[in-house]
């Protein structure tokens, strides 16, 4: 049985690395975000990597007209439908302080787009009794920290939200895995101080099918972020909130 | 963001930059960095020397970009953007029968990078370069693209393949592939006692593939003794790749000196029987065979590598004969030396390659690798040679208008494209590449 994979935010690096892993087993591969041409460019280039089938479609995560039309083509396709959430935005901080409002993007983009976009889909999942989310949350929503906390906050909104619908998709033999990146070699922390420790997009896609394969519930990409977060979270907070980690 | 500020090196790491770095992973942001802080454009920085550096301003990676376009299953014509490595072209294409034309010794150079260095394989005397099966290349700046073929753009065309990065930023080209039997080769290597029998094999080697490795620490009549390798590409099964390995620091001084080369050289030598042997091998490790070992310029310690590659003229043999004995005794070595027929193929006005021998030599950085060096270039200059520029480092100016001929034409075209220089390398600074009148 092919597998389908609906790749949401499908432009950023760790999207197109996993994209090019999935198609390398076969799958039928749905790249989803706002850059058409530059999609359609990464489509042709699933196909020749092994996608028997590559696509792209328009995802705006804050435009919910935009995600019916998605879940109505990859129905059409048999087999198993499984979905890989990439989308999230993070400007500066500074610039939200400037500007409160740009908080309702971030949420949107982080959090409740990728949320209304996977409630819509999650009843033909168990329809197929089948089917698996990749989550791609962020260390970011473990703690909220001086530097990122809107970005944050709306991580950890949706680490709660994947938590969730684990709980219910595994009813019907589905499973949602939450990812927990640390630092990825992308556009997002390409010149971005203090960064360290950079993981490259292909390792963490690796890490993702890896984490698919065995069942994983929550993982930490590379794995040692695990441990760097199990002490940043045990921190008590009268500590925390004088420290800019 | 869209600039990080960045050391980096070329391969040999004696030369470095600091500066603005663009890593685009999308056109659009191809465009807002060229629209930002134009630069040259750079690749996996396999140029050995400076060719891949800008200490003067911006660069653009352009190793994100890096997508098949289109595939033509009945042509062969493939269209990939410029950070494609040629490596993963074979590792995608070679199982359904094609391959690059043309490879370099690296798996990791890019598309852009082979084409602004019209880089030559182990086939140059029968496919020529690189640039010679290139059929269209886009040139991005900001928002504008041109598309040029060698027929409708002969000039800039030939200024582009060849051209150091000096007429635009390449986006993607499209590459006419070689159709062949299938990934694995079949590997003929057989022991050369010296220098003139080298040139006899060399001369009369049939195959399509040919490449000698030299010995370049044997002196009197071992002088130039090395091995011939010829390789086809035919169909079999062969197993999975073992996973590479990596050099995980700077080796120290001893790990290259002169007894240890010898040593090394010898057992190098010797590992293939008297009576020669024919193996079956993955491409990957006929064409890319130092590939395996990730950095593995850090063998060269911390003070890095040059790489000496000139070409001469067949009647400049004894020319060729006297350098090879020159590094003989220098005691200067490492065990990368390669020796190769060159045919006549070249596409673009700055291609390295002419009829003749081209030899290449590996030296760790000391200040008498860099004499060394220069006496050699020299003597390529009075043989009527060359050295080629994507392995330089040391080239004095002088020699660049005798080496290449068409450099004032050459100026003029990458002048005439880019009027405010700012696709200017520490390669072409150091070389008045520009500037030539």
């Amino acid at each position: 049985m092919t597998d389908n994979w609906i790749i949401l935010g499908a432009t950023s690096s760790m999207a197109k690395a996993f994209a090019r892993a999935v198609a390398d087993d076969g799958a039928r591969v749905f790249l989803a975000g706002r850059d058409l041409k530059d999609l359609e460019t990464s489509a042709f280039d699933c196909t020749q990597r092994g996608a028997p089938l590559a696509e792209a479609v328009l995802f705006d995560a804050r435009d919910a007209n935009t995600f019916g039309p998605i879940i109505d083509r990859v129905t059409k396709e048999d087999g198993t439908i499984n979905v890989a959430v990439f989308v999230g935005s993070m400007p500066p901080q500074a610039d939200i302080d400037l500007d409160p409002s740009l908080i309702d993007g971030v949420i949107a983009d982080s959090f409740t787009g990728p949320a209304k976009f996977l409630q819509s889909i999650a009843p033909e999942m168990e329809a197929r009794d089948s089917g698996t989310v990749i989550g791609v949350g962020s260390v970011a929503g473990d703690r909220g920290r001086i530097g990122n906390y809107v970005y944050g906050s709306a991580k950890a909104g949706f680490h709660t939200y994947l938590s969730g619908l684990r709980n219910r998709l595994t009813r019907s033999g589905g499973h949602v895995v939450t990812v927990k990146p640390g630092f990825v070699d992308s556009a997002m922390t390409w010149g971005i101080e203090g960064m360290f420790l950079v993981a490259p997009p292909e390792k963490v896609a690796s890490d993702l099918l890896t984490a698919v394969e065995k069942k994983k519930d929550v993982i930490y990409t590379p794995f040692f972020w695990r441990i760097i977060m199990g002490i940043i979270t045990r921190i008590p907070e009268r500590i925390f909130k004088k420290m800019s980690v | 963001m869209l600039w990080k500020t960045l050391t980096y090196a070329g391969w040999g790491r004696v030369k470095q930059a600091t500066g603005p770095v663009a890593r685009p992973e999308r056109l659009t942001s191809l465009a807002d960095a060229q629209e930002d802080n134009a630069g040259p454009a750079i690749g996996n920085c396999r140029s050995y020397g400076d060719a891949c550096l800008n200490s003067k301003g911006s660069a653009i990676n352009m190793t994100r970009l890096d997508r098949v376009k289109s595939f033509d299953p009945d042509t062969g014509i493939l269209h990939v953007e410029a950070g494609m490595r040629v490596g993963e072209i074979a590792r995608l294409y070679a199982p359904f029968g094609w391959l690059p034309a043309v490879m370099p010794g690296t798996g990791f150079a890019t598309v852009g990078g082979c084409i602004a260095n019209d880089v030559h394989g182990k086939n140059h005397h029968g496919a020529g370069t690189f640039g010679n099966h290139v059929t269209e290349i886009t040139l991005a700046s900001g928002n504008t693209t041109r598309v040029i073929t060698p027929q409708d753009d002969s000039d800039l065309f030939k200024a582009t393949v060849g051209g150091l990065g000096q007429t635009g930023v390449i986006a993607s080209a499209k590459l006419q592939l070689l159709a062949c039997k299938g990934d694995v080769m079949t590997v003929t290597e057989r022991r050369i006692d010296g220098f003139n029998e080298f040139i006899v094999a060399l001369d009369a080697s049939q195959a399509t593939y040919t490449v000698g490795w030299i010995d370049a620490t044997a002196k009197g009549d071992a002088l130039g003794r090395g091995i011939l390798e010829e390789g086809e590409t035919g169909y079999g099964l062969m197993p999975e790749k073992k996973k590479s390995k990596s050099v995980p620091f700077n080796a120290p001084r001893f790990a290259l000196s002169s007894p240890v080369v010898k040593m090394f050289n010898n057992a190098y030598f010797k590992r293939v029987p008297e009576s020669g042997r024919t193996s079956v091998k993955p491409i990957q490790d006929f064409f890319f065979p130092l590939d395996r070992i990730h950095d593995w310029n850090k063998l060269y310690g911390k003070r890095g590598f040059m790489q000496f590659q000139c070409v001469v003229p067949p009647s400049q043999l004894d020319a060729l004969q006297r350098m090879l004995e020159k590094i003989a005794h220098s005691g200067l070595a490492s065990p990368l030396a390669v020796i190769k027929r060159m045919g006549s193929g070249r596409a673009g006005m700055m291609s390295f390659p002419m009829e003749g021998y081209t030899l290449a030599v590996d030296f760790r950085a000391s200040a008498k690798a860099y004499k060394l060096i220069a006496e050699l270039e020299g003597m390529t200059a009075n043989a009527g040679g060359r050295v080629y520029l994507a392995k330089d480092a040391t080239l004095e100016a002088k020699h660049v208008p005798t080496m290449y001929p068409e450099l004032d034409s050459f100026a003029e075209i990458a002048n005439a494209s880019d009027p405010k220089g700012t696709l200017e390398t520490d390669l072409t600074r150091r070389l008045r590449i520009r500037s030539a009148s």
